[in-house]
């Protein structure tokens, strides 16, 4: 049986994992590379790295970073942030990523997801949308709207429409980031999560609010997610407490979620 | 020295990265000569059979491959869509592939599962062959693919698979090993496997 998946996610700036504090005072946690292998040892499912930009060009993808990660992490890793066109995608891939997340620039230009899944088959596309809740309309039947660029622009396009159109353009997976719940570490949005799930046939990641192995449990038995995105609750030294991945897979399948168990 | 096949579909620098990490010598090519000094070669894959065949085909890899493989029976391991194109024949893209083993690919049944399937699954394997040495049995493998095989020959399965159907996820065929998931993106226990290939 196939199993649900724990995707670790980290923010990425000169080379160092980082957090921020309520979009500001980015804290440094530690060497990419480092955290990758810690992460890796605890037997985590999957990493995602978001924004790995080096210092001298903000816009640059550090390719330095992915490969150096890639070396030592034999799980599949993403990379996100940055991308701007199918060049791009081929030098992260070259680099050893196995999927790039594209969010803000699929928004503007659709047809990449039709392209680099042509280029690179589909399973490397991951649509990453930004959501939040918004009063249901006609033009935004789901009451979910698409954001970009860290959530500071309104585009107009409701979540379950695009998640649709994303996946006949071709994508291999949708990740549904939760504006409303993300930092709150008091659970994902299972609404969007559950809607999105139930509208697409690809796998769907769900995003934005974990915070204890009760959300995991929580948006995998209510919802058709495939898997959940962890961040805070892994080592943000502002959470009151931080689990580890053999916690968080022995509390899942202790309650009848299957995932791949730890090895010990 | 093991060859790793370069080419435009395949994830070559990952499965060099994980016999890198085993300190396991190989190259990553598509040269004739190279990997005519090669004791193994691996067949890495992503993407579609077509563009696979396609692109083996514009190398001029093919009848390399079969010298390698067939001829002089070196040990061979294909990966995901390295396995798929090992069948005479696949639906995607209504691809022709090298047909050293019976069988076709098919796609997995929309209606009942998501597709791709991307993810951790259990592999139960049929009997002990030595690529699975040191596997307590029970272990999950990474998967990525939209279409499995259908082994005509029963003998060639090593590794059975469910995702709503029954398919098989690994296959041994005398010096020809391969596997629909990713052994280089399997955590620990794929490299135990792929040192135990290495030792073939």
């Amino acid at each position: 049986m196939l199993t649900k998946r724990l995707i670790a996610c980290f923010d990425i700036r000169n080379g160092m994992v980082t957090k921020a504090h309520k979009f500001q005072d980015n804290i440094d946690i530690d060497e990419a590379q480092a955290v990758a292998k810690r992460i890796y040892a605890d037997q985590i499912d999957e990493i995602i790295f978001y924004d790995i930009t080096a210092s001298a060009d903000k816009r640059k993808i550090d390719l330095d970073t992915v490969r150096n990660v890639a070396k030592h992490v034999f799980v599949p890793f993403t990379v996100g942030g940055g991308i701007r066109d199918l060049n791009d995608m081929f030098e992260v891939l070259k680099a050893g990523a196995e999927k790039i997340s594209i969010d803000s620039m699929a928004v503007r230009n659709p047809d990449i997801i039709r392209q680099g899944s042509l280029a690179f088959g589909k399973q490397c596309i991951v649509l990453s949308m930004q959501v939040k809740r918004v009063e249901e309309s006609a033009k935004i039947p789901s009451g979910y709207e698409i954001a970009i660029d860290g959530a500071r622009v309104f585009t107009g396009m409701d979540a379950v429409a695009w998640a649709k159109r994303g996946e006949a353009l071709g994508a291999g997976e949708i990740c549904v980031n939760s504006i409303d719940c993300d930092g709150t570490h008091q659970g994902y949005d299972i609404d969007i999560t559950s809607m999105v799930a139930d509208a697409v046939n690809i796998p769907v990641i769900a995003s934005g609010g974990a915070g204890k192995p009760e959300h995991l449990l929580k948006v995998f038995s209510r919802t058709g997610a495939s898997a959940g995105i962890i961040s805070s609750m892994l080592y943000s030294p502002k959470m009151d407490k931080n689990y580890s991945v053999r916690e968080i897979k022995e509390f899942l399948n202790a309650n009848g979620q299957p995932i791949r168990p730890y090895i010990g | 020295m093991i060859g790793v096949i370069d080419y435009k579909a395949g994830n070559g620098p990952s499965v060099q990265n994980a016999l890198d990490s085993l300190d396991i010598a190989c190259v990553l090519t598509a040269d004739a000569d190279t990997l005519a000094k090669c004791s193994h070669i691996i067949l890495p894959g992503v993407g579609s059979a077509g563009a696979t065949m396609d692109s083996l085909g514009a190398l001029d890899l093919i009848g390399v491959l079969e010298a390698h493989a067939l001829r002089d029976k070196k040990p061979f391991l294909g990966i995901c869509v390295g396995l798929q194109v090992l069948f005479a024949h696949s639906q995607e893209d209504d691809a022709d592939c090298l047909g050293w083993l019976a069988g076709d690919v098919v796609r997995f049944d929309e209606a009942s599962v998501r597709v791709p399937q991307i993810g951790w699954n259990l592999v139960e394997f049929a009997y002990g062959h030595p690529v699975t040495d040191g596997l307590r049995g029970g272990e999950y493998f990474y998967f990525v693919n939209s279409y499995h095989i259908r082994p005509e020959n029963q003998n060639d399965i090593l590794g059975m698979t469910d995702y709503s159907t029954p398919f098989c996820s690994m296959v041994a065929h005398d010096n020809i090993i391969a596997s629909q998931f990713h052994i280089e993106k399997s955590g620990e226990i794929g490299l135990q496997l792929l040192k135990n290939f290495t030792r073939l």
